[in-house]
């Protein structure tokens, strides 16, 4: 599903390399993770595989079923299929939740050549959809992600990635910010779109997501590189002992 | 001494190319106007009101000629139920207008307002004449002296529909200067819409006399018309408990000065000024100059100006809040903010408060920026094309001047120009 085959980014602006060189492979159906230290690169690679300016590849490739990933625009990717669920959501002043996310959808619609949904036909699934993640009428009628909790924000991230239902999901850190409830929730929302064609890229520090979205393979990104790679024991061993032992490991 | 001898000059060849009508209730109105106009000058670039914008083309004694392009724009408020009165190049057409009787109001053309006695008499010119302090508005004061039609409406109770005056334009050349009186009883409420291309040069007054507890609505749309240069200004004067609330959108024209004088006069008084405007290349220019005195207690006034510019475009804000001793308890609010497409277009502004009053609330703020890149990235994340994502931005961005129209339909006819405009200049 998602190739990644050497990939080395750098800023744009500075003589900074972040990425150094990342071998990922996510097949169809699967639930990868990706743990890692703070700055590591876990959101720029992300950003990059979205399309995001600011960052230059220096090397390497990124592709989605076999399409090159890097060339395209930003719409081109989610329409492609490409999802990210952002670390941080953006807050759009002006532009109703509602309004946007039926933009999206028959925006994306539009460039695959299908059929744009309905208005009705919109409602009925949004309500439905927002209604699993316990995200409010009220929610959904005010501007995009303006003045949301942090959990109320990545709820409706998972909201945006129901409605869009895309092949390939990238959720960064979105576990971060949720209580108890809420990332029991923002799971159900993802196993829910579990399916054999689709495939996962989960970002966390934490054990704790991965109780609920059980991964298939982890792997730990330091410096820009995946530097290990192996079942979900690997995230209990991180929880019980930090990357010390990993990264001495490997050094 | 040397500096009035300078201004002369152009004053006496545009008076020269005027004829000021005569007799009947205006007269007096009329002459002294033309006097004001002489001691003033009209504007010159050395003036400080006139610091960001060129008043050449509209002190010049011919118009510069605008071609007609009509046809790229939706007609705004077809679907209105109003009662219209129709100028064609800044001449009243009878046949074109609808009977201008309706309940609770009284319309007359200015031009067949001849009666000596006329209620006209306490309004044409006076708030205009009141404007003229601390700061002169030499064109004004010309359209008071030669105006020779436009119309005067007495709103005695709430009127079943709105009034629009429809201007249209089949001339290249014309030359236009209408002047509108609009006195509002106590208690009374009127909606006026304004709309269409005036004429190659427009000088336009509407003075608006709101009385106790009457509400005056105004939405005006400058469009539709490339290359219209437009000097307008508008005049109102607030009583007790009474709401004058004016939105004015502008799309073309090459250039456009706004001017809005509000004198809050009664306590507990409202009024709102908005406008949303956009500009696409070099030869748009477009200026809001407001002007609001605060002399009455618990007063409330807003100024909300929100520009769209590209290619080079130019905007201009001067907004004055003046809080007069005594004017206790007041709530000010100025905002006025750009969105620059690119680095070519430029956004001046001097937003001004001048208070002598200690228990008053004011608040005011300018800005100009670009589109907001983040969003601009999250929206194409979830597959919004670049130029929708763009035009959504924008509208966002106008959304708050916009809301001042308080009427959902017209909200929602406002916005659908606007973003079909968008659509039309998109990147
Ligand atoms: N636009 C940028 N400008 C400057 N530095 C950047 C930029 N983007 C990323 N970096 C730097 O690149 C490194 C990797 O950042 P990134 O956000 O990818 O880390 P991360 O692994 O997601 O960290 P965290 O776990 O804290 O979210 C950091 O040192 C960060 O400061
Ligand atoms: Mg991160």
């Amino acid at each position: 599903m998602l190739s990644i085959k050497g990939l080395k980014v750098k800023l744009e602006d500075e003589d900074k390399q972040i990425l150094k060189g990342v071998d990922l492979e996510i097949e169809a159906g699967k639930v990868h993770a990706i743990m890692g230290p703070n700055g590591s690169g876990k959101s720029t690679l992300s950003y990059v595989l979205s399309g995001k300016d600011g960052y230059e590849v220096t090397g390497g490739e990124a592709s989605l079923e076999g399409v090159d990933l890097l060339d395209m625009e930003p719409e081109e990717r989610a329409a492609a299929g490409l999802f990210l669920a952002f670390q941080y959501p953006v807050e759009i002043p002006g532009v109703g939740n509602m309004t946007f996310l039926r933009t999206a959808v028959n925006a994306q619609r539009k460039a695959r050549g299908e059929e744009e949904m309905t208005a009705a036909e919109f409602l009925k699934v949004v309500r439905a959809r927002a209604k699993e993640l316990k995200i409010d009428a009220d929610m959904l009628k005010r501007p995009v992600n303006v003045g949301f909790s942090g959990g109320e924000k990545k709820r409706n991230e998972i909201l945006q990635m129901a409605m869009l239902e895309p092949k390939m999901c990238i959720l960064d850190e979105t576990d971060s910010g949720l209580d108890v409830d809420a990332m029991k929730l923002v799971a159900e929302g993802v196993n829910a779109l579990r399916t054999e064609g689709r495939g996962f890229l989960v970002i966390t520090h934490y054990q704790r997501l991965l109780d609920h979205i059980k991964p298939d393979v982890v792997h730990i990104m330091a410096d820009g590189r995946i530097i290990k790679t192996g079942g979900p024991e690997l995230a209990l061993e991180v929880e019980n002992n930090g990357y010390a032992d990993i990264l001495a490991e490997v050094a | 001494m040397a500096e009035a001898a300078v201004k002369q000059t152009p004053t006496d060849a545009m008076i020269a190319t005027l004829d000021m009508p005569q007799g009947g209730w205006s007269d007096a109105a009329r002459r002294d106007a033309l006097a004001r106009v002489q001691a003033m000058g009209l504007p010159g670039r050395r003036d400080e009101y006139w610091k960001y914008t060129r008043p050449d083309t509209l002190v010049q004694a011919q118009a510069v000629p605008a071609a007609l392009r009509d046809g790229d724009d939706t007609v705004l408020f077809d679907a209105v139920d109003r009662l219209k009165i129709v100028f064609v190049d800044g001449v009243f057409d009878a046949n074109a207008s609808d009977d201008l009787t309706l309940e609770g109001i009284t319309i007359e053309r200015l031009a067949d307002a001849t009666s000596d006695l006329h209620w006209g008499r306490d309004l044409y010119g006076v708030l205009e004449n009141n404007g003229q302090n601390p700061v002169p508005r030499p064109l004004a004061a010309l359209n008071t002296a030669f105006a020779a039609d436009g119309v005067l409406i007495h709103v005695t109770g709430k009127p079943s529909k709105p009034v629009n005056i429809i201007y249209r334009r089949t001339s290249t050349t014309a030359d236009a200067m209408l002047h509108h009186c609009i006195k509002l009883d106590a208690g009374a409420e009127l909606t006026l819409l304004e709309n269409g291309p005036v004429a190659a040069r427009f000088n336009g007054v509407l003075e608006v006399e709101v009385a106790d507890k009457a509400a005056f609505h105004h939405v005006r749309a400058q469009g539709r018309d490339h290359e219209q240069r437009a000097a307008t200004h508008i005049f109102a004067r607030l009583g007790t408990e009474s709401t004058f609330k004016s939105f004015t959108l502008t799309a073309n024209g090459v250039m456009t000065r706004n001017d809005c004088v509000i004198e809050l006069t009664g306590d507990d008084a409202a009024a709102h000024v908005a406008g949303a405007c956009v500009g696409d290349g070099r030869d748009f220019h477009h200026d809001d100059t407001v002007f609001i005195t605060h002399d009455a207690v618990n007063c409330e006034s807003r100024q909300v100006f929100k520009k769209v510019l590209r290619n080079g475009a130019t905007g201009v804000f001067q907004g004055k809040i003046l809080v007069k001793e005594g004017a206790q308890k007041t709530d000010g609010y100025q905002i006025s903010q750009s969105l620059l497409l690119d680095d070519d277009s430029q956004f001046l502004a001097k937003p001004e408060l001048e208070i002598y009053a200690d228990d008053v609330a004011c608040s005011h703020g300018s800005t100009s920026g670009a589109i907001d890149e983040d969003a601009l990235f999250y929206l194409r994340s979830r597959g919004v094309p670049h130029s929708t994502a763009t035009d959504l931005l924008t509208l966002a961005f106008l959304a708050e001047a916009v809301l001042e129209v308080e009427d959902e339909d017209l909200r929602e006819e406002v916005t659908g120009r606007l973003a079909s405009w968008l659509e039309r200049h998109a990147a």
